[in-house]
C-alpha cells in the first residue's frame, strides 16, 4: 500500500493545547509541511505573538522567538535586516496584528520588508476569553460586545488585507480559510507562495487565514466551521487580494 | 588617533560603529536627533548593516529585539517621552537576555516637557522602568570623551552579560561639541553571537521565549537573572572621585551635574573648603560601597542632581544612617551654574561648622 500522508517531521510529537476544532492546529501542520517541503528548516525563524498561538514553538521544530503583543512585525524586521539570508515569518492573531500592532503592521508592509506573515483571523480575542477583535463581525456577540457589535459604537470590522494591499511594499496577499479540505489545500499553497515571495526577495507577503474559534463563538466545531463559509466570508471574501509577482503559483 | 571635534550625539554614533554596531533603529526626538542622523549617514548603505527610521519608539526597540535575536550588535536611542514607550521592549529584552545598547539623551518632563537637559529619568533608568523584576546596567557619561569610552564599554557589557545596557545622558551632553579621541578601530567583522537565531542549521532548533504557564520555570528565570545581577554588582561598579582624600563634605553627582559640581568644588577648594566629588559612572549597579567607605571620613553628603531628588535615595541607602545628606536640585531643564552650586556647598559647610 502506498503511503499518501504522514506526520510532517517538523511537527513535534506533542498534544496541541488548542481547543477541539481550533484553526491554529491545522495551520501549524500546514506550516510544518510547507517548511519541510521547501527545505527551509535550517534557515527559518518564526516569530509568534501573544494570543492562543503564543506556544507555537512547542509544536514547530524550528528556531522560534516570541514577540511582545503586537510587535511581531517589528521584531521580524529587525531580525531580517540583521540577517537577510534568514527566512523570517510572523504568526499573528487578529488582536495582535490589527489592534495593538496596527502601526507595526502597516509600516512593515509599507516598507516592503522581506518577511512573511501568517495572519490567523478568528474574529475574536481567543486567549483572553473571547473579547471583541477589530475583525469581529457586525452583530457578532463577544464578551465585550454583549449586545452584538454595533458599527456606531464599536466600529466596523477591519479588512486588514484590503487595507494593506494599497501599500507599495506589499507584493502578495491572499485570504484563505481552513473550513474545508479544499480550502485547507488552498491555504497550504498560499503559504508556500508567500514564502517564495520572500525567498525571491520581492517584498512583503501575507496569508490571511479565516479560522474557527468554536469555544469563544460558543458553537460546536462543525457549526463553527460552517459559520466561516456562511458569515465570515461575506465580510472577508476569499481569494487573492494582491499579487504583483507575475507568477500564477509558487509551484 | 588625533582628537576630533564632535557633538556628543555623533560621538556615540561613531563609538558605536567602532564597537561593531551593525544595526540602529530609532525615531526622531530632540535632543538626540544627531545620533539618528549619524547612523543614517553611516549605516544605511553600508554592507551588512541596517538603519531604519522606525514608525515609533515601540517599533524601534522591537526591531532591536529582532536584530539582537539574529546575534548582531544593535543600538537604539531616544529621549525621555520616547524612553517611556521603549520600556515594554526593554522588559522583554531583559527577560530574553538579549544584549542591546539603549541611549537616553534625557530632557525635562514629565509629559512632553522641555527639550532642555534634565536628569529626571534616573528612577526610570535604574529601577527597571518596565514591568517585572529586572535590571539593566546604566552608564552615565559626563563628557564627550566619556560618551565615546562608555559607548564602547556598553556594547562589551551587553554581550558579556547578555543584558540591555542603558546610556543615560542628557540634552547638553548630546549637543555640546567637544574634542574627543576614539581609542578603538572599527572591527573588520564581528562574529555572530553563538546563541543567535538564524535557522537550526547543524543543531537542534532553539526557542527564545518569555511566556510560561509554569510558575517554577518563571521563578528559575528570575533567580538566574538575579544571580547575574549579583555578579554584575561584584564586577562592574565604576565611579570617579575628585579631591576626596581629605574631604569633610562629599558632593555626589552624576553625568553633566558632576561636571558642574567639579567647577564648584574647585572654587570651594580655592576658598579653603575641604570638599570632594563622588561621581557614580554606573548608576546601576550603584557604587554603594564607595559611599560607605567615604563616610568613614566625611560625614556630610550633598547630593546635587538636575531633578528633585532621585539618586539621593541610593546615597541614603548606601549610607544606611551613617552620614548626613543634603539635597540640591533644579528640575525642568534649568542648568545650574558652578557658582550656584558653590554657594549651596558653602552654606551647608558653614552651617555644619566645618570651617
Ligand atoms: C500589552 C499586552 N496587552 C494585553 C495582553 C493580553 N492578551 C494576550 S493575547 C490577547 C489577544 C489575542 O487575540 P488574537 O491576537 O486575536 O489571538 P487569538 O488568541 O485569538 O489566537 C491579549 C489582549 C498582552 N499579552 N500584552
Ligand atoms: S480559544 Fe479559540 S483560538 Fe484559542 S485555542 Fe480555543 S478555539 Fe483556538
Amino acid at each position: 500500500m502506498t503511503k499518501v500522508y504522514s506526520r510532517p517531521k517538523l511537527l513535534k510529537k506533542k498534544i496541541f493545547h488548542y481547543c477541539a476544532g481550533c484553526g491554529h492546529s491545522i495551520i501549524h501542520r500546514l506550516l510544518a509541511e510547507v517548511i519541510e517541503e521547501m527545505n527551509l528548516q535550517e534557515r527559518i525563524v518564526g516569530i509568534n505573538s501573544a494570543g492562543c498561538s503564543v506556544f507555537a514553538y512547542d509544536y514547530l521544530d524550528i528556531d522560534m522567538a516570541e514577540a511582545a503583543h503586537g510587535r511581531g512585525m517589528a521584531v521580524a524586521t529587525g531580525l531580517k535586516r540583521a540577517s537577510p539570508e534568514t527566512i523570517v515569518f510572523t504568526y499573528q492573531g487578529d488582536g495582535d496584528l490589527a489592534a495593538i500592532g496596527t502601526a507595526e503592521t502597516v509600516h512593515t508592509a509599507n516598507r516592503g520588508e522581506r518577511i512573511t506573515t501568517i495572519f490567523v483571523n478568528n474574529a475574536v480575542y481567543g486567549m483572553t476569553g473571547g473579547q471583541m477583535a477589530p475583525t469581529t463581525l457586525l452583530a457578532q456577540l463577544t464578551t465585550t460586545t454583549p449586545y452584538g457589535r454595533d458599527a456606531r459604537l464599536e466600529g466596523h470590522p477591519i479588512r486588514v488585507s484590503e487595507m494593506l494591499a494599497l501599500l507599495g511594499g506589499v507584493v502578495y496577499i491572499e485570504r484563505t480559510a481552513v473550513d474545508s479540505p479544499t480550502n485547507i489545500r488552498k491555504t497550504k499553497k498560499s503559504i508556500r507562495k508567500a514564502f517564495q515571495v520572500q525567498i525571491d526577495g520581492l517584498g512583503f507577503s501575507m496569508v490571511e487565514i479565516l479560522a474557527p474559534c468554536p469555544i469563544n463563538w460558543k458553537m460546536e466545531p462543525l457549526e463553527a466551521w460552517q459559520w466561516i463559509g456562511k458569515e465570515m466570508t461575506k465580510v472577508f471574501p476569499l481569494g487573492v487580494i494582491k499579487d504583483i509577482t507575475g507568477q500564477k503559483d509558487a509551484d | 588617533m588625533a582628537k576630533v571635534l564632535m557633538d556628543g550625539n555623533s560621538v556615540i554614533g561613531e563609538a558605536a560603529i567602532r564597537a561593531g554596531c551593525q544595526c540602529y533603529f530609532g525615531y526622531p526626538i530632540t535632543p538626540q536627533n544627531e545620533l539618528t542622523e549619524y547612523m543614517a549617514n553611516h549605516l544605511s548603505r553600508k554592507k551588512g548593516c541596517a538603519f531604519i527610521q522606525a514608525e515609533s519608539e515601540l517599533a524601534a526597540i522591537n526591531m532591536v529585539f529582532g536584530a539582537s535575536l539574529a546575534g548582531v550588535r544593535v543600538m537604539t536611542s531616544s529621549s525621555s517621552p520616547g524612553m517611556s514607550l521603549k520600556q515594554e521592549g526593554i522588559s522583554y529584552l531583559a527577560s530574553c537576555e538579549l544584549p542591546s545598547v539603549i541611549v537616553n539623551m534625557s530632557r525635562g518632563g514629565p509629559g512632553l516637557g522641555t527639550i532642555s537637559a534634565s536628569q529626571s529619568d534616573y528612577f526610570q533608568a535604574t529601577r527597571g522602568g518596565g514591568h517585572g523584576d529586572y535590571r539593566t546596567i546604566v552608564l552615565a557619561p559626563s563628557s564627550g570623551q566619556e560618551l565615546a569610552d562608555l559607548t564602547h564599554r556598553a556594547f562589551d557589557l551587553a554581550d558579556k552579560y547578555r543584558i540591555p545596557v542603558l546610556i543615560l545622558g542628557d540634552g547638553i551632553l548630546g549637543q555640546m561639541m567637544e574634542p574627543v579621541e576614539f581609542k578603538h578601530e572599527a572591527p573588520a567583522e564581528l562574529p555572530v553571537r553563538s546563541n543567535a537565531l538564524r535557522g537550526a542549521k547543524g543543531r537542534a532548533s532553539r526557542i527564545v521565549r518569555t511566556c510560561t504557564s509554569n510558575t517554577s520555570d518563571m521563578e528559575e528565570l528570575n533567580w538566574s537573572l538575579y544571580r547575574r545581577y549579583q555578579l554584575i554588582k561584584e564586577e562592574e561598579i565604576t565611579c570617579e572621585t575628585f579631591l576626596v582624600e581629605d574631604a569633610e563634605m562629599i558632593v555626589v553627582s552624576f553625568g553633566i551635574a558632576a561636571r558642574i559640581a567639579r567647577g564648584a568644588i574647585k572654587n570651594a577648594r580655592a576658598n579653603g573648603l575641604k570638599v570632594g566629588l563622588l561621581q557614580p559612572v554606573t548608576l546601576w549597579p550603584f557604587p554603594s560601597a564607595k559611599v560607605e567607605e567615604l563616610a568613614n571620613r566625611a560625614k556630610y553628603f550633598l547630593v546635587f542632581e538636575m531633578n528633585m531628588g532621585q539618586m539621593i535615595e541610593d546615597v541614603q541607602l548606601a549610607l544606611n544612617g551613617k552620614g548626613e545628606t543634603f539635597f540640591y536640585g533644579r528640575p525642568g531643564g534649568v542648568i545650574p551654574t558652578p557658582s550656584e552650586v558653590f554657594r549651596v556647598i558653602s552654606r551647608h559647610y558653614y552651617q555644619k561648622g566645618l570651617s
